[in-house]
């Protein structure tokens, strides 16, 4: 596998970043008393994967990673997603 | 052959010395010992357990312990066999010394990380044998943990959780440690397809550990929530359900019957081709039957729960592909077949146990589609039939595929040969011990022998006698082979380099390996199953 240069990222860009995670907590967090019934959850998961993502895409530096890893990484997060999705068309059947 | 040396050479074993080198060592291959010291200490437990509920059974009614020390010594005997030896068993033992030697590596990638896993095994496994005395409530779930049991029993159950949860730590940094060295650390040359087939499985292997692990683990903390704080996941008295429990828990240990199967195959994939002196048979369909069995084997955790409520749809999807996973191994089964064939077969003990492990998978995998088929798992569901089964997958595949690794690679791993003949003798008892213990099992099964039950009807007890005598002989071979191989650790004939004239790179270095392997960073210019023999076809 090819090397290549460490990326280093800005001050700004992880401080903008660490925000952005910030408040979407808080909108989780008000999200509750919000009283949304089952959406709620629906909610708080959508709020769940963006941080996932954007703690993956920046500060675990995978914007900045050769496709091969980007293409690994989102296999993971494929399998993961059928795996729920099996599952949970045992569910939809019963 | 000379039993002693007048200089022995510096190698990983003595450039060393004393206990604390051993502890503090972030040697791939002295962590490997401490991996196959600790795990053969701890299968000898749980052996002792299983001869000790074999005797129990040996007649009808309470013979030598009570009903719930029986549930006791099943459960303890399960958490210990599947999650401190089967699982870690090969990938953390032969994984760990050969795969950086195999790919022309120093070490792995994470070294200290290395060490840390095995210390963070030890420490679960310690927990999982406390759990079987603190308070003198030893679990008795089974090792699958179900709920709502689980969730209510008085029994120990949160310690054995924790252990559980622990030791899927281990294999997660082992999984990920292989992974990354894999991709980064092959020698110049070694492209993927140069790569022997050992390393290949542990990279499936790998794939495995790191992401089917973390969801029981979730899932064991779930379990532990609800019963201290009452959350009600799984507790249909709380509001959970239990079926969800069996999806989340199968998610990951029927991906873990592949942890423990795929390096075994990768083992014997290894002693074919060397005691043929032959290149293996079909090596691109082997690395994808593999992958394809990490990958297939990732999506058929509902065979095990074909009677437990889930939905017909899921029932009939679960056991399509049941029956699409054995394609890959049938690929393996012939492809070890083929390299045989018209090679220089040379019986020696490894490739007794190599071919062993044929025929036991063989069996545990025909029986796994009995299991696998939805109208014969109802008649055979949770009896001994699943008893036997899974012991011709799990102790005739992985531990047979171990003992043929220990026996192929203890002259690299020690520079010494164990004694042949007390080795064919041990493996005769353990083959035959092996089927007069558990094939009788297949037959009081399907005539409706439960699992797990500590009295039986008396119209079981032929079938159970004869069981139980396999188990003793069956532990003679066991105490043979160990013997034969403790003994000959000082004591043997000093083992040549290549005593088995293998071609792969940890033949090409001296046994036992230098500390840091090679004192030149080979460089492949070839694939790894390449014989000089001017009688075979090299690839």
């Amino acid at each position: 596998m090819k090397n290549h240069d460490n990326h280093i990222s800005s001050y700004m860009l992880n401080w903008t970043v660490l925000l952005v995670l910030l408040m979407l907590t808080t909108i989780s967090i008000l999200a509750i008393k919000m009283h949304l019934g089952a959406y709620t959850v629906a909610l708080a998961l959508i709020l769940a994967s963006i941080k996932v993502t954007i703690v993956l895409t920046y500060f675990m530096h995978l914007k900045f990673e050769n496709t091969m890893l980007r293409l690994m990484v989102g296999g993971v997060f494929l399998l993961f997603a059928i795996v729920i999705a099996i599952t949970f068309t045992d569910y939809y059947f019963r | 052959m000379n039993n002693t040396s007048a200089t022995v050479p510096l190698n990983y074993l003595n450039h060393k010395t004393g206990l604390w080198s051993w502890l503090s060592s972030t040697d791939h291959k002295r962590i490997g010992l401490l991996y196959l010291y600790s795990i053969t200490i701890f299968f000898c437990v749980a052996a002792v357990l299983g001869l000790l509920m074999r005797i129990e059974k040996f007649a009808p009614g309470p013979t030598i312990m009570t009903a719930q020390t029986y549930n006791g010594m099943f459960t303890i005997h399960g958490i210990i066999m599947i999650f401190i030896v089967v699982i870690p068993g090969l990938a953390a033992v032969f994984g760990n010394i050969f795969l950086p030697i195999m790919i022309g590596a120093k070490d792995v990638a994470f070294p200290k990380l290395n060490l840390f896993s095995w210390y963070i095994y030890i420490t679960g496994a310690c927990l999982g044998l406390y759990s079987q005395f603190a308070n003198g409530h030893s679990p008795d779930t089974g090792w699958t943990f179900y709920v709502p049991y689980s969730a209510e029993a008085s029994s120990n159950v949160v310690i054995a959780l924790t252990a559980a949860f622990v030791l899927g730590f281990a294999s997660i940094l082992t999984g990920l440690n292989f992974i990354v060295t894999i991709h980064r650390l092959r020698a110049p040359g070694m492209t993927w397809f140069r790569m022997p087939l050992f390393p290949w499985s542990l990279y499936a292997t790998a794939w495995i550990q790191l992401l089917a692990t973390p969801i029981v683990g979730i899932t064991l903390l779930m379990v532990i929530a609800e019963r201290t704080l009452q959350i009600g996941f799984f507790d249909p008295t709380l509001g959970g359900d239990p079926v969800l429990y069996q999806h989340l828990f199968w998610i990951y240990s029927h991906p873990a019957v592949y942890v423990m199967i795929l390096p075994a195959m990768g083992v014997v994939t290894e002693i074919f081709p060397t005691f043929s002196q032959k290149p293996v048979f079909g090596y691109v369909p082997i690395v994808f039957s593999s992958l394809a069995i990490a990958l297939v084997g990732y999506f058929v955790w509902g065979h095990h729960m074909f009677t437990s409520g889930m939905s017909y749809e899921s029932r009939w999807f679960f056991s399509f592909l049941t029956f699409l996973v054995a394609i890959p191994s049938a690929i393996k089964v012939f492809n070890w077949l083929s390299t045989m064939y018209g090679g220089s077969v040379d019986l020696k003990p490894p490739l007794l146990y190599a071919i062993s492990f044929i025929f036991l998978f063989t069996i545990g995998g025909f029986t796994g589609l009995t299991l696998g088929s939805l109208a014969t798992n109802i008649q055979v569901h949770n009896t001994d039939f699943v008893v036997a089964h899974f012991h011709y997958i799990i102790f005739g595949g992985m531990g047979f595929g171990f003992f043929a690794g220990i026996h192929y690679w203890y002259p690299k791993i020690y520079g010494r040969m164990y004694n042949f003949k007390w080795a064919n003798i041990a493996w005769g008892f353990l083959f035959i011990g092996f089927n007069i213990l558990y094939f009788p099992l297949f037959i009081i099964g399907i005539q409706g022998m439960p699992r797990r039950y500590f009295d039986y009807d008396p119209k079981f007890q032929t079938g159970q006698m004869i069981s139980s005598v396999g188990a003793v002989i069956l532990v003679i071979g066991l105490i043979g082979m160990i013997s034969n191989l403790v003994y000959h650790v000082r004591r043997g004939a000093i083992a040549p380099a290549n005593p088995w004239h293998g071609v792969t790179l940890e033949w090409q270095i001296p046994s036992p390996p230098p500390h840091e392997n090679f004192d030149e960073v080979p460089v492949i210019t070839h694939g790894p199953y390449v014989f000089d023999n001017p009688h075979t076809k090299n690839d």
